[in-house]
């Protein structure tokens, strides 16, 4: 398929292939740039995005600093309960992790803000 | 009870009366249309507040199911813009209560988007993620270290080559983070580095070492992805992957770009 050579009508456009290593765009990488990306503008809607705490942590675990991973050793995941063997789209798994996350939250506000949040290892 | 709609924008391009493909649905699968004013034009699209309000979208954001679809739709749109002609992106969930408010956002900083579409016309952003496999770059001497000697010396001898390995690893992860990342810029105007993604979130169980985003003009684009298929080929520990092309959301800051 190729792509429509009409610049006015949007929407009729197919993927561009390269070749080589080229994949699809997976939830992450388009998450990293809808969400941290592109023009800032202040909408009407007023949706601070990082004032939403779960969305915040979570984005913290699953878009991991490097500077993180080389702290706690360059396999830190494979020692991370929350994010071994747990699957992401289940509902049930969702609403457990939901309840870690706000217990871990708690925890964190608890503490002095000094303290990194995901540099340490987990708490039995 | 009576619905609520605001205009959620997608993204602000030149093409004065472009049309949409009836394919071409919004996140809230709504129809597109476009906003003109100030020589610019806005794509958007009328969203139920019922669901893209403030306290929905409070809401339904910590539902990550919610905002990947909603991620992706968003992306869909800005993709198909892009291609369509130079086109900068929005951050998603900007929304206005109508298409006046667009306008006026338009009128007050025009010059603001002129800059960028500037900027990232004839041009488009590729990224390359890399990977690194420390068990490529593991050398046989550790297996083969400690033996006849007595057991106590024997494991300490042991931890000392693989603390050392581990140390050499990541000096290697590092130096070819860098020296990848700066043959690459060299052929693209503008380059970014995000934060590399967990190995849950990119799929891959190997540690990503770079993140980047690179803007590069499209009479250049073979050139690059040559130049990173090169860099994949460079050595067996690491592998990169080439992602594109993506609408400039890495480089379509209202802030100048740094030195």
């Amino acid at each position: 398929m190729t792509s429509s050579s009409r610049p006015v009508v949007v929407g009729q456009g197919s993927s561009l292939n390269t070749g080589g290593d080229h994949q699809p765009a997976n939830l992450g990488d388009i998450l990293e740039r809808v969400l941290d990306k592109g023009i800032v503008i202040a909408g009407d809607i007023r949706v601070n995005l990082l004032d939403i705490e779960l969305l915040t942590i979570k984005l913290r675990l699953v878009i991991a600093s490097l500077e993180t991973a080389r702290e706690v050793g360059i396999d830190w995941w494979t020692r991370d309960p929350w994010l071994t063997g747990r699957d992401i789209e289940g509902d049930n798994q969702l609403e457990i992790e939901n309840r870690e996350l706000r217990a871990r939250v708690a925890e964190l506000e608890g503490r002095g803000a000094a303290q990194r949040e995901l540099g340490e290892g987990p708490h039995d | 009870m009576t619905e609520h709609y605001g205009s959620w924008l997608y993204a602000v391009t030149r093409q004065a009366g472009a049309t949409f493909s009836e394919r071409l649905t919004g996140v809230a699968g709504e129809p597109l249309h476009a906003i003109e004013e100030s020589g610019l034009v806005a794509v958007a699209g009328s969203v139920p507040l019922s669901s893209f309000g403030d306290e929905a979208l409070r809401r339904n954001f910590e539902d990550l199911d919610w905002l990947g679809a909603v991620a992706r739709a968003h992306d869909a749109v800005v993709d198909a813009v892009s291609r369509a002609g130079p086109a900068v992106p929005l951050r998603l969930a900007t929304v206005y209560l109508d298409d006046e408010r667009v306008r006026l956002v338009l009128q007050h900083r025009k010059d603001d988007f002129a800059r960028v579409l500037d900027r990232v016309a004839g041009r488009t952003e590729w990224g390359v993620k890399v990977v690194f496999d420390p068990a490529r770059l593991r050398e046989p001497e550790v297996a083969a270290a400690g033996g006849g000697t007595r057991p106590g010396a024997a494991y300490l001898q042991r931890r000392r080559t693989e603390l050392a390995a581990r140390d050499r690893e990541e000096r290697f992860a590092v130096e070819q983070a860098e020296k990848i990342h700066s043959a690459l810029s060299a052929l693209a105007v503008e380059a970014r580095r995000h934060r590399p993604q967990s190995p849950r979130l990119s799929g891959n169980a190997k540690p990503m070492i770079l993140n980047a985003a690179y803007l590069v003009d499209d009479e250049a684009t073979r050139e690059f992805t040559r130049a990173v298929a090169e860099q994949d080929g460079g050595h067996a520990a690491i592998q990169l992957q080439l992602t594109g092309p993506w609408p400039p959301y890495s480089f379509s800051s209202l802030e100048e770009p740094a030195p």
